[in-house]
């Protein structure tokens, strides 16, 4: 029992140097490239194709629904309470600050961040990454960093869009359900969301697009086996990045709340 | 001259090559011949530096490349083409893509010379208009020769090839192997072949070298290899089960 959580805590270790060296390389690689004009825009426009507007199907239904059924679940019982005015700033403020970026975080990271590693996987498995180094190419410099930068800047957008759908979503049902007026909505919205809780969802939307980008990539380079290797990196890379999402939130709930009432209030 | 010396290689307990000295010389082509699993694909990656030996060293041209920094790696591998066993084309690019590859990133080369050139390398491997296929489209053998002829593309001096005959029909065998013959012929490379088929060892060998146990046991010319009196060497050429040579 010792010997085995011994075992996992290496492991764990080893994963997490591994991951940070991973991230620091794509760093690293990003700045070498642009400073030298070899940055390949193409690779990530091509990236960013795939990663966000392929994922725009998915996150406009989980953004529409996310907002419907939150004004569903709050409208009657401000309504009630006759705190109506106040059912689109509450939507508007819970999307803003968590519901959009820790939802199309989890959305991308099931759909983008398994096929990242499923296909660096099988890269891997099928020696293409071997090739890649055989023609004096840095598979971080020609993989990781193009998927790196899709997911961070996709994840800042797609958030944007979640936000922006969620609000349809809700006002369609304040209007239609609770009867509100669209103005009142609008109104209540414009009265209680700031900048600053829109700004530090987007915040929290680009580091998690990046938590997706390089656990996506480190475990598609470490898929080891055959396709049973790739099912278990593509697995674990949702899983990993789903958790760590999740544990960095807090404390980036935490540190994006400290700044705003120590410099913005 | 590629020189190999007491090479050492682990996968953790397992010890895959245990002090590996062979000598290959520019120009030459050298066959590699082994059991499945005895580590010869590992010695070829040892050789390109695509693993590191625990200790040993690996010269090419009287450097050894396991002190080089990645810089200096790279400036090697350059000059070297490796085929894989599984041709390794890359899935997302067409036939062209794949070739062009090295030639779009190292080289200035306008877009039509490049495709002048593939074309070229498609022709010498018999494959010409197969510019635009995807690897998914292509036969076993189809994607061995646009392996090949991503491997030459650059016009490397050392050409590694890593089974290039496996499971292969005795026809495409065959014409792999002329396809080898003939580069060494028109373009004087040095090869290092490494494969379990005899037939195919045989026709294409300037000499031939044995791997077994973690260590080269053998190495001679064809005929000094299939008269050798090594025990381990007669059973593996007449492919018996029996013998000193055991299964892994």
């Amino acid at each position: 029992m010792i010997s085995y959580l011994e075992k996992m805590v290496k492991d764990t270790l080893d994963a997490v140097g591994n991951v940070s060296i991973l991230f620091l390389q794509t760093i690293y690689w990003t700045f070498h490239n642009l400073r030298t004009g070899r940055f390949a825009f193409g690779n990530l426009i091509e990236q960013m194709s795939r990663i966000g507007v392929d994922s725009l199907l998915m996150v406009a239904i989980t953004g529409v629904s996310t907002g419907a059924v939150l004004v569903v679940q709050i409208g009657y019982q401000f309504a009630q309470m006759g705190a109506q005015s106040y059912v689109g700033g509450v939507v508007a403020l819970s999307m803003a600050r968590e519901l959009a970026p820790i939802l199309t975080s989890i959305v991308v990271a099931g759909r983008v961040g398994s096929a990242i590693a499923a296909e660096l996987g099988t890269m891997k498995i099928t020696e293409q990454i071997d090739a890649l180094e055989t023609m004096a190419t840095n598979p971080v410099e020609y993989l990781v960093v193009p998927r790196f930068w899709g997911c961070t800047i996709m994840l800042f957008m797609l958030t944007i869009f979640t936000n922006v759908v969620g609000m349809i979503g809700g006002s369609i049902v304040a209007v239609n359900q609770i009867g509100l007026t669209l103005i009142s909505f609008k109104d209540s919205i414009l009265h209680m969301l700031q900048i600053q809780d829109l700004m530090g969802g987007l915040i929290k939307a680009t580091v998690f697009g990046s938590i997706i980008g390089v656990i996506g990539c480190y475990k598609g380079f470490t898929t080891e086996g055959g396709a049973e290797g790739v099912g278990q990196s593509t697995t674990s890379a949702v899983v990993v990045s789903i958790m760590l999402i999740l544990a960095v939130n807090y404390f980036l709930t935490v540190g994006i709340n400290n700044f705003c009432v120590a410099y913005l209030q | 001259m590629i020189i190999v010396s007491n090479v050492h290689k682990s996968f953790g307990p397992k010890k895959v090559l245990k002090g590996v000295n062979l000598k290959i010389y520019d120009g030459e082509s050298l066959v590699i011949l082994g059991p499945s699993g005895c580590g010869k694909s590992v010695l070829l990656k040892n050789i390109i530096g695509l693993m590191k030996p625990d200790s040993g060293q690996v010269i090419i041209d009287g450097e050894d490349i396991t002190r080089f920094d990645q810089k200096r790696l790279d400036a090697l591998r350059m000059r070297m083409g490796m085929l894989f066993q599984s041709a390794a084309l890359f899935d997302s690019l067409n036939v062209e893509e794949n070739i062009a590859f090295g030639l779009r990133r190292h080289t200035k080369l306008s877009n039509r010379a490049i495709h002048h050139l593939v074309s070229e390398k498609l022709e010498l491997v018999g494959l010409p208009g197969t510019n635009y296929l995807m690897p998914s489209e292509l036969s076993g053998g189809m994607r061995k020769r646009v392996g090949l002829a991503r491997a030459i593309a650059m016009e490397p001096e050392i050409i590694l090839y890593d089974e290039p005959t496996t499971g292969l029909d005795p026809i495409m065998t065959s014409a792999i192997d002329e396809l080898h013959l003939s580069l060494k012929e028109r373009l004087g490379v040095t090869s290092i072949v490494v494969t379990h088929d005899l037939k195919s060892a045989y026709r294409v060998c300037d000499r031939i070298a044995l791997h077994y146990g973690g260590q080269i046991v053998e190495i001679g010319t064809r005929e000094e290899i299939i008269n050798s009196p090594n025990p381990v060497v007669q059973q593996f050429i007449r492919g018996e089960a029996q013998g000193p040579m055991t299964l892994l």
